[in-house]
């Protein structure tokens, strides 16, 4: 049962998008296009900010399309802005076990084993001012971790930081995603990345989500639409 | 169709704006049930209408046109204790009025420092009572405000456009006419019209300073028929005038666009080439000292005076002093619960709250709430309580200007993180808004508390001999000529006012 969408269409103003398409559980999926066509807006709908003029969203069967944000299956990961700067690394974590930070002991390891999953091991008490970029992405990735939800939803997760932390980041997640069996998708505006990390592609473009399709052939036969994003 | 971010409880901020409107619009519709039909206005009726707005025009074009030529003067001048000025321009705002009045009659009135300088010359003295007065201690608290306004316009020239004027070789003449008097055409309406509707209200002073048939405003007169008369309907009707007109006001506002905004004047510092010649240097030199002075000197002459009673106070004094500062807790309360809340569900209140806030009359609701309570209790038992609920709506708008912004601005650098976390209600509030916005929830807390500290309205209407705040007793002092006992209690209010902004302030600074 996939993730579906059904002939949705969304408006803001005077810009609209439609999806119609479902998107294969456990594949990583990447979303690229120009800028300003709709990329991040695709990934909104998804995480519940934006709610279709029309069409449903259904995951594995079920419509979520009314769901709140909090209650969909979906983790997020944003461009910036992931953790409280005001909380601790440990506090930001701990949000996705429970959103008022009332753990039992044994979530609270689950939360210290997260850390350690991405490589924070001893960071706990720090501020997130107190980190990295790098460190902070991963942290980041340790709370969608505990939030342990099927879809994790990354809007150019790592876009500022520089080429070989990236790699090293989308490795990471590619391992974590592969360990919890789950379904990504990411948004993401460098054709490198996308082939490192995605399984498959949606390309939006002129108002509309086209159906995934492999990787490989897609950047071997580009559609007219991905031929002019990506230049000679 | 967009989403809105989940605020932190939808039907607590849709209650607040219901129980706000409720307590705002009762008391009007039992003043306009007791109102007497409106061929009711006799000639003395009149004349406070006419002299209400002859003093806001007055004071509002006084105010804004000794503020020009002092703002432009911090605006362009960089010096040790810039920041000390600026800073003292925002002291009148939550200064108590009753206490600047003590300050301005011992430096302008019969016994103050200039009487006592013109009478040393041989001059003949100066009377601080009257139109003129009145005029006095509006300009008092509203040229420190119009110099905050205006220099948020000088700081929002772009500083590269001095830079080109110096290359072009503008002096300040040019300056002037190019750069910073089209500034001054687009927000002087504003800051006119913002000290206009302030005025209209006007109370206190105008209780202390004006009176007579020649010097009473449409608040006053409403406090007369009240208190004198005992003329419920015609108090009623004289709220319904004042309502009239400072709703009209409010809605011409409206119109004409943004009423200006409250706080700002960071104190950014543009650097300046022009007007570097010592005669400038000079004028504005002038121009600060006896902006500063003006705002110090009283301030500082309630200090002299009160020092040596301040350890002497009777007991009543105590007793006020410890009634003000329940009331001011509690309505501060409700005040930051209610802007949070409010902010919460509407992020565009600023705008029309802010005009509201400035044209609802504490004497109209008082009057109100007055009709309301009067046939079930005697008002005086609950003087104490309507003053706390009537200065937690009077302080709301203020709150809101100050909470609403960064509580927008929280939102939207946190909200969507908060909302796919399934972050709300309590969680939200103690994980996201209250560490996010401790400084600005302090801050109004502290303006809140400071403005129900030093308020006189409500409870002059309310109170009897054996209840009374703070600003109340040092009237009735002042009105026994006890002079020495109400400059002591003017301090120890001055004191009071400033201490709880300033604890409210650095308490949520601390540590943010």
């Amino acid at each position: 049962m996939a993730l579906e969408f059904d002939e949705i269409t969304l408006r803001l103003g005077d810009f609209s998008l439609r999806a119609d398409m479902q998107i294969v559980p456990e594949r990583r999926v990447a979303v690229i296009g120009p800028s300003g066509a709709g990329k991040s807006t695709l990934l909104a709908l998804v995480a519940g900010f934006l709610v279709p003029e029309a069409g449903q969203l259904r995951w594995q069967g079920e419509d979520i399309t009314g769901l709140s944000p909090g209650a969909r299956p979906v983790a997020m990961i944003f461009q910036e802005g992931n953790l409280f700067p005001h909380l601790s690394v440990y506090e930001n974590v701990a949000l996705g076990v429970n959103p008022a930070l009332k753990l039992s002991a044994a979530q609270k390891a689950e939360v210290m084993r997260a850390l350690e999953r991405v490589g924070l091991r001893g960071m706990d008490s720090r501020r997130p001012a107190q980190l990295s970029g790098g460190q902070q992405s991963r942290a980041a990735l340790a709370r969608a971790l505990v939030q342990d939800r099927p879809i994790l939803a990354l809007d150019e997760p790592f876009a500022a930081l520089g080429p070989a932390l990236k790699a090293e980041m989308l490795d990471l997640v590619r391992e974590i995603a592969g360990e919890r069996r789950s379904t990504v998708l990411m948004v993401s505006h460098d054709p490198n990345d996308v082939k490192r990390f995605a399984e498959e592609v949606v390309v939006v473009a002129d108002g509309r989500a086209a159906a995934p399709q492999e990787t490989a052939e897609i950047f071997a036969d580009p559609p007219e639409a991905l031929r002019a994003y990506l230049g000679p | 169709m967009a989403r809105r971010a989940v605020p932190i409880s939808a039907w607590a901020g849709a209650a607040t704006a219901a129980l706000v409107l409720m307590l705002v619009g009762l008391p009007i519709a039992a003043v306009a049930w007791r109102a007497g039909g409106w061929g009711g206005l006799g000639p003395a009726d009149w004349a406070a209408l006419r002299f209400t707005l002859v003093q806001a025009v007055l004071s509002a074009f006084v105010s804004v046109a000794l503020a020009v030529p002092v703002a432009r003067a911090l605006a362009r001048r960089r010096f040790r204790g810039r920041g000390a000025l600026v800073l003292l321009m925002g002291a009148p705002f939550i200064l108590p009025v009753i206490v600047a009045i003590l300050g301005l009659l011992a430096v302008f009135g019969r016994g103050g420092i200039l009487n006592g300088l013109l009478d040393a010359l041989g001059l003949p003295g100066i009377q601080i009572y009257g139109l003129h007065g009145v005029v006095l201690a509006h300009v008092f608290f509203n040229l420190p405000l119009a110099t905050r306004l205006l220099l948020q316009g000088w700081e929002s020239i772009p500083q590269e456009r001095f830079r080109l004027a110096a290359n072009l070789g503008m002096g300040p003449r040019e300056i002037m006419r190019y750069l910073e008097g089209p500034m001054l055409r687009e927000r002087l309406p504003a800051a006119l019209l913002v000290i206009f509707l302030i005025c209209l209200s006007s109370f206190a002073v105008a209780l202390t300073l004006g009176g007579g048939p020649r010097a009473t405003t449409l608040e006053l007169a409403i406090y007369q028929a009240f208190r004198f008369e005992f003329d419920l309907a015609r108090a009623a009707l004289l709220a319904l005038v004042q309502l009239a007109l400072v709703v009209s006001a409010g809605l011409v506002a409206l119109k004409l666009g943004r009423v200006a905004a409250f706080g700002a004047g960071r104190g950014l510092i543009v650097e300046r080439w022009d007007a570097r010649g010592p005669g400038y240097r000079a004028l504005d030199a002038g121009l600060l000292a006896l902006a500063a002075l003006f705002v110090l000197l009283p301030l500082a002459m309630v200090a002299l005076r009160g020092l040596p009673t301040l350890a002497s106070l009777p007991p009543q004094v105590w007793r006020a002093a410890l009634a003000s500062l329940g009331v001011a807790l509690a309505s501060t309360a409700l005040c930051v619960a209610a802007a949070l809340a409010l902010a919460s569900v509407r992020r565009n209140w600023g705008e029309m709250a802010g005009i509201l806030g400035l044209a609802i009359s504490p004497l109209v609701l008082g009057t109100g709430a007055f009709i309301l309570i009067n046939p079930l209790i005697s008002p005086a038992a609950l003087a104490l309580p309507v003053t706390a609920l009537v200065n937690a709506l009077m302080a709301l708008p203020f709150a809101l200007r100050v909470i609403a912004p960064e509580y927008a601005r929280t939102e939207r650098d946190f909200g969507r993180l908060a909302d796919t976390l399934g972050m709300r209600g309590r969680a939200r509030m103690r994980y996201l808004i209250w560490p996010q916005m401790r400084g600005a929830i302090g801050f109004a807390a502290g303006l809140s508390a400071a403005l129900s500290m030093g308020d006189l309205g409500v409870i002059a209407l309310f109170a009897d001999p054996e209840r009374a705040t703070l600003p109340l007793e040092v009237y009735r002092l002042m009105g026994a000529y006890r002079m020495q006992d109400a400059a002591g209690a003017g301090l120890l209010l001055l004191l009071l006012s400033f201490g709880l902004f300033a604890l409210f302030d650095w308490g949520g600074r601390r540590g943010a």
